[in-house]
């Protein structure tokens, strides 16, 4: 068991809230949270559907080990059809709202329609409400969770929420909850902000009950937790120094995309990894980080916590900024920075915690930006239209463009259409670094080949999340492969793309995979749960998950034509560093990714492959 | 040799598996609302304290319960609550200075940690020693030890 074996079912159309029984048969082949909730979205959703209208839905899904003292057991995923893309979204979140959601006895909430006006869904166990939010409409994330609190005389409450970017439509806001855990890609915050629901309030007393064999549950993830200790990544680079531990590798190695992916090593990552984040500054003498923390349940504990230096011109009188909050993670550091060229590690905090008090995707924000800098530098953009001088660089126009996107006023609005839509309104759509709409994270597909085919292949567009070939290319886990070969990447992001998308339904977090394999999570899984979770049958449930998302796709008018990368990424050399004059070689890996996919030169499921994956 | 819970709050990254391995040993679920060890998170410092009972000598709680039902474990001088005996009259809650014995709506009874009769769930189950169970004369070794190490004692060379 350890699934609560029960959905809430929220029509915010007709302001229902109803409990339901869970589909066990769908569980047993999805597993949960991302497989399971997506099997019920495209079973409910005409693939055809405007991300923003009532007919979209939005799902909040956790997995059968959310909730439990399985390691990083505190994982929920947000499911919907995403605004940025057109495609299927699927973004995953830790804190503590997943397992409180869990506790109080639901596996997922699914909301459908539209309220007329704001409310917020408040759970307290099995007793569910739609409540009024005309007080919280306009407010950011971090004063609705406090006000929430304060109202229902809870502090032990949990929230999850939209802030003013998902209000205003911004089509990359996300979904923040404990102030600054995200369910940050492809703007699942904006189909909630579409449908007029702000926020979800969750106190949970019940518990998560019912493991299968409870010593044997105990005993394994107590071995897993070993694993994850022993481990170099998990045990001691991650909690030290973050992910942000990537930021020298990944410079070194010359496949940091610098200023909108003109360049290929950043000259100020130092300023802005996480060796300077420890560092204490010359203004006050504290460093940038004040500590790390875990999400719930995880004993790896990678998450920042950090504060600004009070005199730094970003914050200057503005107190409500001085406290600790959550600082930089890679992504963000490298999105915020290198994708801008700002090196001021300062203000990249700043809007760091403007992204998460409105709730905004810092990737999709940051290489967004580094595009209006580029549109700026070439003079297509100028001052006057965007409000600030914004070359590459300017730790100001970055600072400024946050707050702009987080109260969705001025060039803001524009920016917070992403790169792809911005970039073609002023005539340059060679310029968005994007795929399927999604901007890049912080990996250069000419410098990793295998991250190339697996942003070109990702299913809610170009994404770090979907197959993380680096652990493999870069950091040799499980075994080492050549970043600057194609040979061999078809089969290796396959594998990576299926064994995350169990790792994804389970409710633990991908970060275990520094140190897993299917390997450890089976035997928790097994331990746990009815059904069949062998290694290979999870390989399988990956790989029926990665079809069902395709499917989707493809029905929703994505075709081969899609898997593809800017031209930057395909004709412009690398400048400089190990990758110097290599393009990417998708031409060579994406018809092998096809074919190690079971798929036709179209990139559909052939029918022996749907049928051999029970699709 | 009687031990103690030992918190030392630097350490706590704000996990909960103290708080589910609680839950789990009490009531054999995972339910971090009714552990007896809460992790508080101080949100603008970035501290995290877990918090429980110190195990008073003269525990306020056992010297106010009108029916004597909180009980000395002899074996680890841990304050137990009989359920059998309790009542659930809360006295025990208003006499507790530090506010870590708490009443249950499920049981009608109060509930307090009691060591788990010598083997605490949280200081196993935490993963990074800021919950340790040690002899209760010498919590402060540890620290004791950090500071020794910094007195400039190095042998110097004649």
């Amino acid at each position: 068991m350890t699934w609560a074996k029960k959905l809430l079912r929220v029509n915010l159309t007709k302001g229902t809230c109803t409990a339901e029984p869970l589909n066990m048969e769908w569980a047993r082949q999805y597993l949960g949270q991302r497989g399971l909730a997506t099997k019920y979205f495209v079973s409910e959703v005409d693939p055809k559907v405007d991300p923003l209208s009532p007919d979209n839905k939005l799902i909040f899904a956790t997995g059968p080990l959310t909730g439990t003292m399985a390691s990083t057991g505190g994982r929920y995923s947000v499911i919907t059809k995403g605004p940025l893309t057109g495609a299927i979204a699927c973004s995953n979140s830790g804190g503590y709202w997943g397992a409180e959601l869990k506790m109080a006895g639901w596996d997922m909430v699914i909301f459908e329609g539209r309220s007329a006006r704001p409310v917020y869904l408040n759970i307290m166990n099995d007793r569910a409400e739609l409540l009024d939010a005309a007080d919280l409409w306009g407010k950011t994330t971090w004063v609705t969770e406090e006000t929430l609190k304060k109202k229902h005389q809870d502090p032990l409450m949990r929230v999850s929420s939209i802030g003013r970017a998902g209000e205003t439509g911004a089509l990359f806001a996300c979904v923040v909850n404990d102030l600054h855990r995200a369910a940050g890609r492809s703007g699942v915050g904006t189909v909630m902000g579409s449908k007029n629901l702000k926020a979800i309030s969750v106190r949970g007393t019940l518990g998560v009950s019912g493991i299968r064999d409870p010593k044997a549950f105990m005993a394994a993830t107590k071995a897993a937790k070993k694993v994850l200790h022993d481990n170099a990544v998990t045990g001691q680079g991650l909690p030290k120094f973050g992910t942000q531990v990537l930021m020298n590798v990944i410079n070194e190695i010359g496949a940091m995309p610098t200023r909108n992916h003109r360049d290929i090593q950043f000259e100020g990552a130092k300023d802005i990894s996480a060796e300077a984040m420890h560092a204490p500054r010359k203004t006050d003498g504290k460093p940038n980080l004040v500590t790390n923390q875990a999400c719930f349940g995880c004993t790896i504990a990678c998450g920042r916590i950090s504060k600004i230096d009070e005199t730094h011109f970003t914050v200057v009188n503005k107190p409500e900024y001085w406290g600790a909050s959550g600082g930089l993670e890679y992504e963000a550091a490298w999105a915020l920075g290198s994708a801008n060229g700002v090196n001021d590690l300062e203000a990249l905090t700043y809007a760091n915690f403007i992204c998460n008090e409105d709730a905004f995707d810092p990737i999709s924000f940051g290489a967004t930006v580094g595009a209006v800098m580029e549109l700026y530098e070439m003079g297509v953009l100028t001052k006057e239209q965007l409000g600030i001088e914004a070359p590459f660089g300017s730790a100001k126009a970055l600072t400024f463009f946050a707050e702009q996107v987080a109260k969705g006023e001025g060039f803001g609005k524009e920016i917070g259409m992403g790169s792809k839509r911005l970039t073609a309104k002023y005539g340059h759509p060679e310029l968005s670094m994007s795929v399927k709409g999604q901007e890049f994270p912080a990996y250069d597909g000419r410098g990793i080949q295998g991250m190339g085919l697996a942003y070109a292949t990702s299913n809610r567009g170009a994404c770090h999340l979907r197959g993380y070939t680096v652990a493999s290319e870069v950091l040799g886990i499980p075994v080492k492969t050549d970043p600057l070969v194609t040979e061999g990447k078809a089969g290796l992001v396959k594998a990576f793309q299926d064994a995350t998308a169990a790792f994804d339904s389970s409710g633990l977090c991908v970060f275990t995979t520094f140190a897993w394999t299917l390997q450890d999570l089976a035997p928790q899984l097994a331990a746990a749960c009815e059904g069949d979770w062998s290694v290979e049958n999870l390989g399988v449930v990956g790989e029926r998950i990665w079809n069902m998302e395709r499917e989707f796709n493809n029905a929703a008018g994505f075709t081969e034509k899609d898997d593809t990368l800017p031209a930057r990424l395909l004709k412009e050399p690398a400048k400089t560093g190990p990758a110097k004059g290599l393009v990417s070689g998708l031409d060579k890996m994406l018809p092998e990714y096809y074919e190690a996919r079971g798929w036709d030169a179209g990139g559909r499921p052939t029918p022996e492959t749907r049928a051999r994956l029970g699709l | 040799m009687q031990k103690s819970l030992h918190i030392d709050p630097a350490k706590c990254t704000g996990c909960l598996q103290c708080e589910m391995a609680c839950s789990y040993e009490n009531y054999g679920t995972f339910t971090t609302a009714k552990s007896r060890i809460k992790v508080f998170d101080f949100h603008h410092t970035g501290r995290k304290v877990p918090y429980t009972c110190t195990q008073c000598d003269e525990a306020w709680c056992m010297h106010a319960c009108p029916v004597e039902a909180i009980k000395v474990d002899k074996a680890t001088g841990a304050k137990v609550v009989v359920d059998d005996v309790c009542v659930g009259c809360k006295v025990c809650t208003i006499s507790c200075p530090f506010g870590t014995v708490n009443y249950v709506q499920d049981t009608g009874k109060v509930q307090k940690c009691d060591l788990c009769g010598g083997e605490p769930a949280c200081a196993e189950a935490c993963p990074t020693g800021a919950i340790t169970y040690v002899d209760a004369d010498w919590t402060g070794l540890e620290r004791m030890k950090q500071w020794a190490q910094k007195l400039d004692n190095a042998p110097k060379a004649a």
